[in-house]
């Protein structure tokens, strides 16, 4: 672990991705067409939230199911502070905004912080009643979170504007934002996971009784985990809100959740690297996959479009993945070890 | 508000409460023996009311023969299930068989969602379940008689099942230990499909039971209120029946009546379950009949 001549190359190489990463943002945001710079967009983003997803579920194995809430937080907050005092009182339809809503504005920054803060917080006093239980447990206790925070949205048309959703939302987002925060996110995310705090959230994955035993204070590391998640899920929901320039409770349903836990399968459950290659993987073959929903005149075979018809094909990539390939992509290697694994093989 | 709208409250919660247990009773056995939370079990509700739909609507048979027909198939779906995406993932890490439950859920609401189309359909309730008849100014209709009078008989007939016979006997060895319930000389995996075609047909029986009083069908309507049998089935100590009942005739009952009291908080009827749970959990983290989880599982 402590060779110093893999470390530095270590570093070299990390140095290297990093650099090549902010040049791409660059690059990609001076040279690709608006559809394309679109689609990066969003790649960072979901690159931000599968990294962060992956921290509480792959990394520490709490399996948990809330990050469409988190996000839908961070998109609120954002969105509240981003659209001025005119903007809420001319489209915010059923009840009027309470007047600290319409106070309530900043920069992108501080919209983007506050989202991961607040988020951040509520994981934090949620982590009381939540980590009380666990496995299947927590799984439909942060399910039914994400769904209470869905009906909240809805049921509190002052502050969300409702079913409706608040639109007009100034676009911000752009690859030097999204890009930046996703290096930063993926980062800070490497830097705990090879923290002692990473190795005891590793040791609380595998075996939370003999973590417990060796003196770990698993409550405090999965506390930590699913805090860290949140803020970047905040943050993230903020660069969402700030890309689509509109946002509805119908954009935080479970399938939000799902598509995250699609990401990090395929690309194994438990690595960085991992999560970042499924999303580029996940978010292309949505992209791709586009085909399925339309008519397909193939060799002779015609059939009517069949909207949806991704989401089915998406599902059972999913099962086989679990059946067939249950490591996913990469395991719970990272990049680092591919690299170590060439040189003692040699 | 009079003692008249209170009783009529009382039959409304009554028949919701039951319906939410019959299809707790399908999770909570699933859990017991393999401790996953099929995801999918929502859908198998959906599936059946979707069967009876089509037989009705379609072929034009009378309603008990088509809740016969639909509740056998979605057995046997529910073993094709267990065949197909949980049996090869006994020995996996749970995590691997929750991720598949999930993904059989969104397969088959996508599935149907693609081939039969979103739109809620009506479901064609025969006519005699839709009489109205009146006790004491309390006004009844026939299926909310039957229906908690179906899942009353049903629940004996499990638990008669399960404590009666040799069948039973060999799912609550099986809720100890797999391994040794094979080194004995039963066939385990038997045992695990009989527990998936009871759950499914319990399931099919709430899902018909839905359509009868909310009467239509859609591909999305086993998502929600599996999730809230699911709750109830946490809250009433899963693993047990007997508790998953309590369970769903708590959350049927709490649904009814906090909006009967209170018809501003009806925005908020769909999270009742889930906070209901969340409290729950919070002082008693094994259910309220699931006190001695070691020791006995149903």
């Amino acid at each position: 672990m402590i060779n110093d001549s893999i470390f530095t190359k270590q570093r070299i190489i990390n140095l290297g991705i990093i650099i090549t990463a902010i040049w791409f943002t660059w690059f990609a945001q001076q040279v690709f067409d608006e559809y394309t710079v679109r689609i990066i967009n969003n790649v960072a983003i979901f690159i931000i939230l599968a990294v962060s997803y992956n921290l509480i579920n792959g990394v520490t194995g709490q399996f948990s199911l809330e990050p469409n809430g988190f996000v839908a937080i961070g998109a609120y907050v954002t969105a509240i502070l981003l659209v001025d005092k005119e903007g809420m009182l001319y489209q915010y339809d059923i009840s009027d905004p309470y007047p600290w809503v319409l106070a309530l504005q900043t920069n992108f920054f501080w919209a983007l912080i506050l989202s991961g803060i607040i988020s951040a917080l509520l994981a934090l006093s949620l982590s009381f009643p939540v980590f009380r239980v666990r496995g299947d447990y927590l799984a439909i206790v942060t399910l039914g979170f994400g769904f209470i925070i869905r009906i909240l949205a809805i049921n509190s048309p002052e502050i969300t504007n409702g079913s409706l959703g608040i639109n007009d939302i100034p676009q911000f987002s752009n690859l030097y934002w999204t890009g930046g925060v996703a290096i930063f996110a993926v980062l800070a995310i490497l830097n705990i996971i090879y923290s002692k705090y990473g190795r005891a959230m590793k040791a609380v994955r595998d075996d939370e009784d003999a973590a417990s035993a060796m003196g770990i204070n698993t409550f405090k590391v999965k506390t930590l985990a699913f805090t860290t998640s949140a803020f970047f899920e905040g943050v993230g929901g903020g660069l969402l809100a700030a890309l689509l320039t509109s946002i509805s409770p119908d954009l935080f349903t479970f399938f939000f959740t799902f598509q995250l836990l699609i990401i990090i399968v395929i690309g194994g459950l438990g690595s960085t690297t991992g999560a970042i290659i499924g999303t580029v993987m996940v978010m292309a073959g949505l992209e791709w996959m586009r085909f399925l929903d339309e008519p397909i005149n193939f060799m002779g075979i015609h059939t009517d479009a069949l909207p949806g018809m991704r989401m089915v094909v998406f599902a059972l990539i999913l099962i086989v993945v679990m059946l067939f390939a249950r490591e996913g992509l990469m395991g719970k290697k990272e990049l680092k070890d591919l690299f170590k694994k060439k040189k003692a093989n040699k | 508000m009079d003692i008249l709208t209170f009783m009529q409250q009382m039959v409304n919660g009554f028949s919701l409460g039951s319906m939410y247990a019959l299809i707790a009773i399908g999770y909570t056995m699933v859990y017991g023996v393999l401790r996953l939370i099929n995801f999918a079990h929502g859908d198998i509700m959906m599936v059946g009311a979707f069967l009876a739909y089509t037989f009705m609507a379609v072929f034009n048979l009378p309603f008990p023969l088509t809740v016969l027909l639909a509740v056998t198939l979605s057995a046997a779906l529910g073993m094709l299930m267990d065949k197909i995406a949980y049996k090869p993932l006994r020995e996996a890490p749970k995590i691997s068989l929750l991720i598949t439950a999930i993904g059989i859920s969104f397969f088959l609401e996508n599935a149907f969602t693609v081939f039969v189309g979103g739109v809620p359909r009506a479901f064609p309730v025969p006519s005699y379940m839709e009489q109205i008849f009146t006790v004491a100014n309390v006004t009844f209709s026939v299926s909310s008689i039957t229906v908690p009078l179906v899942t009353l008989i049903l629940l004996l007939g499990i638990l008669y099942v399960l404590y009666k016979t040799k069948y039973g006997m060999a799912i609550r060895a099986l809720s100890f230990d797999i391994k040794t319930v094979n080194l004995m000389g039963i066939d385990a995996n038997m045992i695990i499909s009989l527990v998936f075609a009871l759950g499914s047909a319990l399931a099919a029986v709430g899902g018909i039971f839905w359509a009868v009083n909310y009467p239509s069908v859609e591909p999305m309507m086993g998502v929600l209120v599996g999730l809230k049998a699911f709750a109830a089935a946490v809250v009433g100590g899963i693993g047990s029946v007997t508790g998953a009942v309590l369970g769903g005739f708590i959350i049927g009952f709490t649904e009814v009546v906090v909006i009967a009291f209170f018809p501003e908080m009806g925005g908020y009827k769909d999270a009742f379950a889930f906070v209901f749970l969340i409290l729950v959990l919070l002082f008693k983290p094994t259910g309220i009949m699931g006190e001695d989880l070691e020791k006995s599982r149903f």
